[in-house]
């Protein structure tokens, strides 16, 4: 049907400005619901990629750690963390009944290297005994982690040459992770002796990192795998009841203070689509209530022309529906510019791990707000269609006349 | 083609006044016939538009038939009956009626838009020619005086080539010449072969017309 095609985008054209508040006001409509399931979706995904990439039931740092939130701060935001003990409490927390593996880590931080304008957690491990990170090597460039190698997380660019610099310490790079959402995606993984090579390399350029632990006998964390048949509870209790100094916290307890982050975090992001789609919605009906309203003479002489009451209604649909898709459109794009470059930051700031879904699964749902968007925007016209085809035409020309 | 009233008659509910009930039109009976052209005269309020609503299928009798040829108009349902306005009735509204978003060529054309059977562009310019307005073919209606935007009007009712033509007050707000202009269109319209029915307050226009009625409190006599 031509007229349909003609007449709502010579309507719309001829009030530009009304138009474009109601196509911003559409915009807002997808652009909340887009933006806002990608961030909820991500913050889920995140913390499901948490709770797997921790892959130890237990984490145990040295007491003062405990207390600063260093641990957490380096998991979730990526800061930079060093804290030490000696490995004394190492082999203690190995003797605990239920610690099936224990596999200790060294942290240091690098200065701002060559590689990145922040420091980079530097964490050293041994291959032989550790279980959460070897498993998340997702590409390999070389062979087995040797000295000198390293493993770099999933946000660090691989420079051409494939070594990085710390320390004045040049290392090669044998492998890179796969993405986890954390902050441990900036992170860098060296065996032992490497990462204490660094260390004394640090030390002889001027950084004093370690005042009363001998680096050689040092750790910064043990990451604990219980065994068959014992609760992870009881036996992160046994390990702060029997070792001092100590604070080892299940890997439970520690999911769930960001599950309840992530909770009220998606209950307020819920909270904010919702209303601005109250608020546009009203917005919305009221403006095209006003808009049959004034257009109401012209409905009146388009039936007299021969128009159906079905057309009428068409014709004021096709305006709304014109108006919500390329605003839906609009609002769709601005949320995925919004959302893919600065979900990272976002993440930063809420300290929740955020992992985007699948490119597929952005678009589906972008498509879905896009259609939404478009449908609440027409139905927020439905009434006043409605109300257009009952309008009385004769009565309306009188009027008018 | 004929349009024919039987005994039709419009009952409105009115807030004031003694009784509620009152009627606009009472049993009117009216036939309008191929090349003939009606004049319908009658104080302001005496229910000519209210009869003229109710042959152009736009308002439905509380008593009485409408027929198109055969077919009782408000049998039908308001698609096909909306259809058949805009294929065989032309209808001049009281009153402005031009659509603000459009041109004027354009708003000639309109009819032709509704069910895509266009209206040629020729055909349409060749009637604001007729009608003394083609210089202001690409004009917005807001720019159009009273006068002019009548005659778009008319204009646009005979855009489709309609069978019948209703005409609401046509001359209203022409001056002597334009009025002239406007009632020997309709008799040329009528000798062409349209049923022509013509609401006016116009003296003039009892010389161009064949049959004359008056309305009277919504009784419909003829001179
Ligand atoms: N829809 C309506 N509701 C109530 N009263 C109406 C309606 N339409 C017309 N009338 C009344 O019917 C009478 C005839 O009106 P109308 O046909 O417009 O008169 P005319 O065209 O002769 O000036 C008037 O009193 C008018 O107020
Ligand atoms: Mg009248």
């Amino acid at each position: 049907m031509k007229l349909e095609r003609v007449l709502p985008m010579k309507n719309l054209r001829r009030k530009p400005a009304r138009t474009a508040a109601l196509v911003l006001l559409s915009a807002f409509l997808a652009l909340s619901v887009f933006g806002g399931s990608v961030m909820v979706l991500s913050l889920r995904n995140g913390l499901k990629s948490y709770e797997s990439r921790l892959g130890a039931d237990i984490v145990a740092v040295p007491y003062q750690a405990r207390t600063k939130g260093s641990f957490e701060s380096i998991l979730l935001q990526g800061i930079p963390g060093m804290f030490y003990m000696d490995e004394k409490y190492y082999n203690k927390i190995c003797a605990i009944d239920g610690v099936e593996a224990a596999a200790p880590q060294f942290y240091l931080a690098s200065t701002s290297a060559g590689c990145c304008s922040v420091p980079v957690q530097i964490i050293g491990f041994d291959p032989e005994r550790d279980f959460t990170v070897q498993p998340w090597v997702r590409e390999r460039y070389a062979g087995e982690l040797g000295d000198g190698d390293i493993i770099v997380g999933s946000e660090l660019t691989v420079p051409k040459d494939g070594t990085l610099t710390f320390y004045d310490t040049p290392c090669r790079i044998v492998a890179q992770l796969g993405k986890t959402g954390t902050g441990l995606d900036t992170a860098v993984y060296t065996n032992m002796s490497t990462i204490k090579a660094m260390m004394r390399s640090a030390e002889s350029l001027g950084f004093h990192y370690l005042t009363d632990v001998d680096p050689d006998h040092a750790v910064s964390a043990v990451m604990i795998r219980v065994a068959e048949g014992y609760d992870a509870e009881a036996v992160t209790g046994d390990i702060n009841v029997h070792v001092r100094h100590v604070e080892a916290s299940a890997a439970a307890a520690m999911l769930s203070s960001v599950a309840g982050g992530l909770r009220s975090v998606s209950g307020v992001i819920v909270l904010l689509v919702a209303a601005v789609w109250v608020l546009a919605a009203a917005v919305l009906s009221i403006a095209f209530a006003l808009i049959s309203h004034e257009r109401a003479k012209e409905f009146a002489v388009l039936r007299v022309l021969g128009a159906s009451r079905n057309m009428l209604s068409r014709l004021l649909l096709a305006e709304a529906a014109i108006v919500s898709f390329s605003g839906a459109a609009i609002g769709a794009s601005a949320a995925a510019l919004i959302v893919f470059p600065f979900g990272k930051a976002i993440s930063a700031a809420m300290e929740l791990p955020y992992l985007m879904p699948p490119l597929g699964t952005v678009l589906a749902i972008g498509a879905a707000s896009l259609l939404l968007s478009t449908v609440a925007g027409a139905l927020s016209a439905a009434l006043s269609a409605w109300r257009v085809s009952r309008n009385d035409a004769g009565l309306l020309l009188r009027e008018g006349a | 083609m004929v349009l024919r009233a039987e005994n039709v008659s419009r009952r409105f509910l009115r807030q004031r006044k003694g009784s509620n009930v009152f009627y606009a039109v009472r049993g009117a009976t009216l036939a309008l016939a191929p090349g003939s052209l009606t004049e319908l005269t009658g104080r302001s309020g005496s229910g000519k538009s209210t009869l003229l609503n109710l042959l152009a299928g736009l308002l439905e009798p509380t008593e009485g038939k409408v027929f198109l040829d055969g077919t009782d108009l408000y049998a039908l349902e308001d698609g096909p009956r909306s259809r058949l306005r805009n294929q065989t009735l032309g209808v001049i509204p009281q009153g402005q009626t031009a659509l603000g978003a459009l041109t004027v060529l354009e708003n000639v054309l309109l009819p032709g838009l509704l069910y895509g059977l266009p209206c040629p562009r020729e055909r349409g310019e060749e009637l604001l020619d007729q009608v003394g307005i083609a210089p202001l073919k690409n004009a917005c209606p807001t720019e159009l005086s009273g006068g002019e935007l009548r005659r778009l009007a008319i204009a646009r009712a005979l855009a489709l080539r309609p069978g019948i033509l209703l005409a609401d007050e046509p001359t209203g707000d022409l001056d002597d010449e334009n009025t002239r202009t406007v009632l020997s269109l309709l008799r040329r319209s009528a000798d062409e072969g349209l049923a022509v029915l013509l609401v006016t307050h116009e003296r003039e226009a009892a010389g161009y017309a064949d049959r004359h009625y008056r309305m009277d409190g919504g009784v419909l006599t003829e001179d």
